[in-house]
């Protein structure tokens, strides 16, 4: 009732409305993107991780193929290159092979019932390197050859040139993918916004014509698209975050992880979403209102 | 003054208002009344010619300094442009809020204007619940609030029957008599007549009579 209205404890009321349906739509397609552009980023991270981890299991190992001369025993000749691989500078560990376990390598090509006795086979030697300053190739070769030792150094460089191929394309892919989403969510929340803002055009003509100046306009909806959009990104942000731990939950040294191996570490890449939404919206809503105002103008 | 590449709406208009004047704007529909005030308002600008506003012409204001100009002009809209989702009280104080002025400094004012436009007992009333003369009122409140030293209304009596459109009238008289330079542009020639005050009479954009009024001599 108007008898209950007094202007002496009359408050200022919002010049935008509270709530509309437009702001429904923006919070939830942002935050739906943000989700995506989160999860893709967690996805970017875990396929980085896995590649480094391919890539540092290959180059930190090498293997050396023995082979017996003379009256030498192929497991003498193994050992002696193992002591002499494990002088070498940047050498952690050398270690020869059983016989047992060359015949296990060579099992899933020859089968049980081989005649494996009756075949040369060749001894190995694993060498760990240093990861700081691992040995080259050419320098085992030389001390091998220096102790007269009959031997091949595979250093996986066929093997590595090849992961770190697939790696890189691992790593970028995702990469472009999260820059995909990531762009198509700004995009989005930048378009969501405008059109937000040209519902609100009426509102913007009436303080423009009312002598309100750009600044007082687009601080308005600057900030009201500014905090939606953060609501939004924590809310896509929070479901993505949820998302990467239930993932390494359920995966720990299995299922999931091995794959992409998500780090608790990795959910804290979710943590700006909220932030970098606010920005993205308060921009377009800035290049909105002065366009509009551009246009009243 | 033309819209776009369309015919122009507006040609050889030439006047001047002295400040503290009292003028309707009259002619049919589509004369050009409502794109003259706009001009005047600074809502459109002139394809050619020149705008001079308070001394100064207004093509030569910096963007920048144009909300101040508009500050100085009241201004009542045909659809009155009120904004729903606030109370009547809050529409009559925007144009104060926009000023930065703190509530404290106006409430008192706002209350006694509205008051004296007849909307005592409508201060927390929606827009969108109000008659159309009370919105009409209200616009009009909302256009002086600021003490302007233009008012320009289009069509303020255009959706309320005579009585309300005699009382309308008789606050921008009251409005003029405190100093407010008034322009109404009104195709009610009855009122206009009635009024007895000066005319600006536009025909297909072009000004066909300016000072006497014509609706109100014998045989108009």
């Amino acid at each position: 009732m108007s008898e209950l209205f007094d202007p002496k404890r009359w408050k200022p009321s919002p010049l935008l409305p509270r709530s509309s349906a437009q702001d429904g739509s923006l919070v939830f397609v942002v935050a739906v993107l943000c989700f995506l552009a989160c999860l893709t980023a967690l996805g970017a991270l875990a396929a980085n991780r896995a590649a480094h981890g391919w890539t540092s299991q290959l180059t930190g190992s090498a293997t050396v193929v023995v082979r017996a001369q003379g009256s030498e025993t192929p497991d003498a000749a193994a050992g002696r290159a193992a002591e002499t691989l494990a002088g070498v500078s940047g050498v952690s560990e050398a270690r020869a092979l059983e016989k047992e376990k060359a015949e296990a390598l060579l099992e899933p090509w020859l089968g049980h019932d081989a005649l494996l006795d009756d075949l040369p086979i060749p001894r190995l030697v694993a060498v760990d390197l240093d990861p700081k300053t691992p040995a080259r190739a050419k320098a085992l070769d030389a001390a091998l050859k220096a102790a007269g030792i009959d031997a091949t150094v595979d250093d996986h460089s066929l093997w590595i040139a090849d992961i770190e191929r697939s790696a890189g394309i691992a790593r970028w892919s995702a990469l472009a993918v999260f820059l995909l989403i990531a762009s198509a969510a700004g995009a989005v929340i930048a378009f969501a916004t405008r059109a937000a803002m040209a519902a609100h055009r009426e509102t913007i003509e009436v303080l423009h014509l009312s002598g309100a100046q750009a600044d007082f306009v687009v601080k308005l909806f600057q900030s009201r698209f500014a905090r939606a959009a953060a609501l939004a990104g924590l809310f896509g942000a929070a479901g993505a975050a949820i998302i990467g731990a239930l993932a390494r939950l359920a995966g720990g040294g299995q299922g999931l992880t091995p794959v992409l191996p998500v780090a608790w570490i990795d959910l804290l890449a979710v943590l700006p979403t909220p932030l970098l939404a606010a920005l993205v919206a308060a921009i377009a809503a800035r290049l909105a209102a002065h366009g509009l105002i551009g246009e009243l103008a | 003054m033309r819209y776009g590449r369309a015919a122009e709406v507006l040609k050889d208009v030439n006047f001047a208002l002295a400040p503290g004047s009292f003028h309707f704007l009259t002619g049919p529909s589509g004369a050009g009344k409502s794109s003259l005030l706009k001009l005047i308002y600074l809502a459109e600008r002139p394809s050619r010619g020149t705008i001079e506003l308070f001394g100064r012409d207004v093509e030569a204001i910096a963007a920048a300094d144009r909300p101040f100009l508009r500050r100085r002009i009241g201004v009542v809209f045909q659809e009155f442009r009120l904004l729903d989702h606030m109370s009547a009280f809050d529409n009559v104080a925007l144009p104060l809020r926009i000023e930065g002025r703190k509530p404290d400094d106006y409430r008192a004012d706002v209350a006694e204007l509205m008051a004296w436009v007849g909307l005592k007992t409508r201060m927390h009333a929606l827009p969108p619940t109000l008659s159309g003369g009370e919105k009409q009122r209200l616009a009009i409140a909302r256009a002086v609030v600021n003490r302007p030293d233009i008012l320009l209304a289009d069509e303020p009596t255009g959706n309320v029957d005579d009585a309300h459109a005699l009382r309308i009238l008789k606050l921008f008289v009251e409005l003029n008599r405190l100093g407010t330079t008034v322009l109404i542009a009104s195709h009610d020639e009855d009122l206009v007549a009635r009024s007895g005050q000066p005319v600006l009479h536009l025909d297909k954009g072009r000004l066909r009579a300016f000072g006497r009024n014509v609706l109100a001599e014998p045989g108009a």
